[in-house]
């Protein structure tokens, strides 16, 4: 059925058709829609799931991990500091083999105290062994929510999965969403059913004391889910597509880049307006492309080797900034390629902090300061775009 | 001896209860129950950390197989019953 639906909701109906079966959460700036209406589904008995109100972000990982210990579906949401509140747990859970399922609306961390979007929070989350997603419209939020579980929850995976909802533009924007029928999720998504699990019968520890002399095997181990998980989204994607007739592009989303001179790389809701930036420069008969980080982690270093062959040059925008290096997709694309034999001009361009509109005209610019920089190779590796006091002027 | 990446579960877990755990080894001092002064108020039970104190008759008996000596007990004790001696004095 189609609904009109803001990206937060879509969250949560994604959330329900996956039928999770414990929720605990923390309300925080712009995340609250999505736990309020999942609160409202719950009470309402629409949804059959144990809703946990808790005192903050480090006891709702802390309760997810618990209830998915224990073999429960879980799913929580958050943003910006109560994710970064959750850091210790979040390691946790990927460490314990928990695939919960959680959004973060993508907020600015403060101060300067700022609730728009930024990727800044879910950056500073990249090392926890969750799987990240970033969406680019209300749909993809729903979808992937759905689609998270199926990949996570398979012995070979066993890892936690974020999904990205950058702040107001999806969190608080309404948009058209297919809502599929609850047969079909089911059709698609069957009950998680762990090998092991917390028995009240059969009393365990989980996550216990392990030595110097086997730690490593453990976390080789966790590196091997995060490997299978690479191939898993697009297993899963390609049977998404069968059931649902849509797909969200894999790894790396890409647009109009097999014919081009430069290509664009971006994450979240700018990938949306980059494309229609691509189609007006193309009709103006410059050949430039997009590809959409969709997947952060695992990160698409293979689809960005296949990528470095095939054009000059790569603007890589980041919604963030890693202070004392660069934009973190940045330096992640470069690293990817450096193997390659032809290896196009990379350059890092910071826009978009703690909200700040990026508009059609600045993608613009950027790809015509690309189409330059790939010719004769870049000054400076990375500019800050739209700084008031700096001297290139964007809008 | 170190195993194999493949033959370990996904992450540690173990079927051996923490009780296996003896952690009285730690301990440098040990808490003493004057009987007399002792008001049978609970305290004492309420905040071992270690839930080694267990009540019989009201009356706080320590098990000295996993008391750390971590002096709590004796600390919180409103009717200063519970004194805290070196391990091997008396």
């Amino acid at each position: 059925m189609r609904m009109v639906m803001t990206g937060n909701y879509a969250s949560a109906y994604g959330a329900k058709l996956a039928r999770a079966e414990v929720i605990a959460a923390y309300p925080i700036t712009p995340q609250t829609s999505i736990v309020e209406k999942l609160a409202e589904f719950v009470s309402s008995g629409e949804l059959k799931a144990k809703f946990i109100p808790v005192e903050g972000e480090h006891s709702a990982m802390a309760a997810c991990i618990a209830a998915q210990t224990a073999g429960a579906r879980t799913y929580t949401a958050t943003s910006s500091q109560g994710l970064t509140l959750m850091h210790e747990v979040l390691m946790w859970a990927s460490g314990a083999r928990l695939p919960i399922v959680m959004t973060n609306v993508s907020r600015a961390m403060a101060p300067p105290w700022n609730v728009w979007v930024d990727h800044m929070d879910t950056v500073a989350q990249r090392d926890t062994g969750w799987l990240q997603f970033f969406c680019r419209s209300n749909q993809e939020v729903l979808d992937t929510i759905i689609m998270a579980y199926k990949i996570c929850e398979t012995s070979g995976v066993m890892l936690p999965a974020m999904i990205v909802e950058d702040a107001f533009i999806l969190s608080h924007t309404s948009e058209p969403v297919d809502v599929p029928e609850q047969a079909l999720v089911d059709s698609f998504l069957p009950a998680y059913s762990p090998e092991l699990k917390l028995e009240v019968g059969k009393p365990m520890g989980f996550g216990s004391l392990v030595k110097p002399d086997q730690y490593m095997e453990f976390r080789y181990k966790a590196m091997l889910g995060m490997k299978e998980a690479r191939e898993r989204i697009l297993r899963v994607e390609q049977e998404f597509k069968h059931i649902f007739g849509r797909a969200h592009g894999g790894l790396l989303d890409l647009y109009k880049c097999a014919d081009a001179d430069v290509v664009m790389v971006a994450a979240g809701s700018v990938a949306a307006t980059a494309m229609d930036v691509v189609d007006a420069m193309r009709e103006k008969g410059m050949r430039v492309g997009l590809a959409r980080i969709r997947a952060f982690r695992p990160f698409p270093h293979e689809e960005f080797r296949s990528l470095a062959g095939k054009t000059e040059g790569i603007a890589v925008l980041d919604r963030s900034f890693t202070f004392g290096a660069a934009g973190a997709m940045f330096t992640e694309v470069k690293s990817s390629i450096y193997s390659c034999q032809k290896r196009p001009v990379v350059k890092n361009y910071i826009a978009g902090l703690g909200g700040r509109d990026i508009t059609p005209k600045i993608l613009e610019k950027i790809f015509e300061d690309m189409l330059v920089v790939s010719k004769r190779g870049a000054e400076d590796e990375v500019e800050w775009v739209d700084v008031a006091g700096l001297p290139r002027r964007w809008r | 001896m170190t195993k194999s990446y493949e033959e370990i579960t996904l992450t540690p877990i173990s079927d051996t209860p923490s009780t296996m755990n003896i952690t009285g080894l730690w301990r440098v001092v040990k808490p003493v129950v004057d009987k007399e002064k002792c008001k049978k108020c609970t305290i004492c039970w309420k905040f071992c950390p270690d839930a080694a104190i267990t009540l019989v008759d009201g009356e706080p008996i320590v098990d000295l197989r996993y008391c750390k000596g971590c002096g709590i007990c004796a600390f919180e004790c409103p009717s200063k019953c519970i004194i805290m001696v070196k391990e091997g004095e008396q």
